[in-house]
């Protein structure tokens, strides 16, 4: 079976976000960045199962600027075997919206015809949690969202899923999109040796074009604003000044 | 030039610095209080650092490492100094080059178990009455029929405690040159055990907690011939042609901690106020941030030149030797400095930043004092002319 893996480019989980002076969003410009945390945990479900033997090969995808290569190389050395990079972007700022990543992802998945694709619940810059919903729509295949277990027995897939209050474990039938949470696995580290050799994985570059997609954004970003500052805490001198400071915040 | 990283450099940087961050931070705070090692939490990082190939990458891909060319072994190298030095000495370790001057055999009773982390080296050179004068050691290996009796003293050596063996220097002979006698030096294994031989507790020191130094007694101490490393009176050749650029290593580790203790000083002075604003926009301390991101990149550019220059076979003594002396001293300027940004708090164990002002201090020591590294560069300028 072959898996299928979209990973995206985002601002790194270590920087302090600063918006930009016009509000139009966040400042990217020499900003670090890093593979989508969520999108790392599906690359290694992936290669688990081809280390268990249920998968045979892992597919990279990315689609945005050129530099998601990067992002790629950090896939193939952590152990993918092949990457797709689809530039849709030339400006960093760009972001391409769930409905075209999952248009894209469709066409790449009618191309490679995939068993299974793995993809991050939500990429942590603009949390959509929408384009492995989105995918499944497009290609109707079933989906398994929010998933912190899988197993993939034959024809089907037992993916257990973090809801409210529990876990709930469904059965999907493959082909199937599964989107992963944070406690499926703990991701490797892309180990030196691998490093190496990722440089001799092969690496397809395509535009969005080739695929014929319509980038057109259809949201429109009104404002991005800082998150408000925590207020300075106060130190309270009795259990009696902590309840009526409490009450007088409607706490209790 | 082009002083762009490649990306399997950026890539090596990332994966030494995510390491770094999740599997030693989280047990400095212990070293740094017990001023021990807990080895079942060394056997664990070593695993893992095996696991991500980082474990003794030094190393040639041939013999077990990562095959690194000099540039991409520093770049990793700073990301390991990031941490505490014990942690990242024992847990990741990079067994000494020498070990690689061995024969077959000596390469499979010595170096390989170093590489697969069953057991660690140790170079014993120093001497209580002969530190930056090597030379002119005391300790000695005379010939007793087919084999060599060793006696002597040896101090501050590193990690002799958890080593299970001692790479050791001994005076084998002396012979005449126009500038009068010279000592022969020819190196030695020493297996932990070997009668004779033994490893006694040494000081307790103001730097690197957890990172040990030992006394290495020597009395009678019986070896055969097959313990000499290199060839007999040829201990200096060995080491010069084998240990590598141990300087580099040095500055490397060095610019790393700097690095760290600049990352808080730098958010600390965007982030507390006081007089009603961000210290950070006083001169008095925004000059302070201008000064230390100069150096460290002075200190780094010196140190990456270095290292590319050493695996084109056109590095100097004197370049070396300024990379070394620069980082180190940058790294105690901005170790200090960050103390002072940090008012109070800097000097709090809360922060990492009192310890790596306190591990700075030995780097302008070992490896080479910055007065020895002065003389050699200013040897380098001067021989030249005569003088
Ligand atoms: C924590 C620690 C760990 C160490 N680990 C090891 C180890 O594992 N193995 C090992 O072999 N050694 C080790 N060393 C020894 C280290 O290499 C020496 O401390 C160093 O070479 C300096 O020697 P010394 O301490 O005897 O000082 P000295 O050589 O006695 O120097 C004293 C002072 O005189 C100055 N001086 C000496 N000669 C000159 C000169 N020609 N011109 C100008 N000034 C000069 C020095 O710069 C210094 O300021 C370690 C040292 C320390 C502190
Ligand atoms: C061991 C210890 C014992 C102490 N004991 C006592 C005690 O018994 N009683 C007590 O009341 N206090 C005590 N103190 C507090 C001490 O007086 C303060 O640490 C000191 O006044 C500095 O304040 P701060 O640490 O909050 O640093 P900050 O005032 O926050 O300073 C941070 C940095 O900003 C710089 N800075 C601040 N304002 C300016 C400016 N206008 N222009 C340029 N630079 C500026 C500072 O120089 C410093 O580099 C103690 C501190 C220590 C470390």
């Amino acid at each position: 079976m072959k898996v299928l893996v979209p990973v995206k480019r985002v601002i790194d989980y270590n920087v302090k976000v600063r918006v930009k002076a016009d509000g139009s969003g966040v400042d990217l410009a020499n900003v670090k960045m890093s593979m989508n945390p969520f999108d790392e945990i599906a690359v290694e479900e992936a290669i688990r199962l081809k280390e268990a033997g249920k998968a045979d090969e892992i597919v990279v995808v990315s689609i945005g600027v050129k530099q998601a290569q990067e992002t790629l190389r950090t896939a193939l050395a952590m152990g993918a075997d092949r990457a797709i990079l689809v530039v849709a972007a030339d400006d960093v700022h760009q972001d391409i919206e769930p409905l075209a990543v999952a248009k894209i992802l469709a066409k790449v998945v009618e191309e490679e015809q995939p068993g299974l694709v793995l993809a991050g619940k939500q990429a942590i810059d603009n949390d959509m949690n929408a384009t492995g919903q989105m995918l499944s729509a497009l290609l109707g295949w079933s989906q398994a969202t929010f998933a912190s277990k899988i197993d993939i027995e034959g024809d089907h897939a037992l993916v257990t899923r973090e809801v409210d209050g529990g876990l709930q474990t469904i059965k999907v039938k493959m082909p199937a999109v599964v989107t992963v949470d944070l406690r499926l696995n703990e991701p490797r580290y892309a180990s030196l040796p691998n490093i190496m050799k990722a440089k001799k994985k092969p690496l397809d570059e395509k535009t969005a074009a080739d695929y014929g997609v319509d980038l057109t954004p259809r949201l429109e970003v009104v404002k991005t604003d800082e998150p408000p500052a925590r207020a300075a805490g106060i130190i309270v001198g009795s259990v009696d000044e902590l309840v009526e400071k409490l009450k007088e915040a409607g706490a209790v | 030039m082009d002083f762009a990283l490649t990306e399997e450099q950026e890539m090596i940087v990332a994966t030494t610095r995510a390491f770094v961050e999740r599997e030693l931070y989280p047990y400095e705070a212990e070293v740094e209080r017990t001023g021990r090692l807990d080895m079942d939490v060394i056997r664990d990082i070593q695993r893992k650092a095996m696991e991500a190939g980082l474990y003794a990458a030094n190393m040639p891909e041939e013999v077990g490492g990562a095959g690194l060319d000099t540039l991409t072994w520093l770049l990793y190298e700073k990301g390991l100094g990031r941490a505490n030095y014990a942690l990242h000495w024992t847990g990741v370790a990079r067994p000494s080059n020498i070990l690689l001057a061995g024969t077959d055999e000596q390469k499979e009773k010595y170096l390989y178990p170093c590489i697969r982390g069953e057991t660690w080296d140790c170079l014993a050179m120093t001497e209580p009455g002969a530190g930056s004068d090597l030379r002119g050691m005391q300790a000695t290996a005379k010939r007793d029929g087919g084999d060599w009796v060793l006696n002597g003293t040896k101090h501050f050596i590193s990690h002799a405690d958890i080593a299970g063996f001692a790479i050791v220097f001994m005076a084998t002979g002396e012979e005449d040159t126009p500038r009068g006698k010279k000592k022969l030096i020819t190196a030695f294994f020493v297996d932990k055990g070997t009668p004779g031989f033994s490893v006694r507790e040494g000081y307790r020191n103001v730097s690197h907690r957890g990172y040990t130094n030992s006394v290495l007694e020597f009395d009678n101490c019986r070896l055969p011939d097959s313990q000499v490393l290199g060839e007999v009176h040829k201990g200096f050749d060995v080491a010069n042609q084998w240990l590598g650029a141990t300087r580099l290593q040095v500055a490397a580790t060095c610019l790393g901690r700097a690095e760290r203790a600049f990352d808080h000083a730098l958010a600390y002075a965007a982030e507390r106020r006081q007089f009603g604003q961000q210290i950070g926009k006083f001169q008095g301390v925004s000059f302070k941030l201008a000064d230390m991101a100069m150096e460290m990149k002075a200190a780094g550019l010196l140190t990456w030149e270095a290292g590319w220059k050493f695996d084109r076979g056109t590095v100097t003594e004197a370049d070396m030797s300024m990379a070394k002396l620069k980082a180190t001293e940058v790294l105690a300027h901005v170790a200090d400095e960050a103390i002072q940004i940090h008012g109070g708090m800097g000097l709090m164990d809360e922060l990492p930043l009192e310890r790596i002002w306190r591990d700075a201090r030995v780097e302008r020591i070992w490896e080479g004092t910055s007065e020895i590294q002065r003389h050699i560069i200013s040897r380098d300028l001067l021989r030249p002319l005569g003088a």
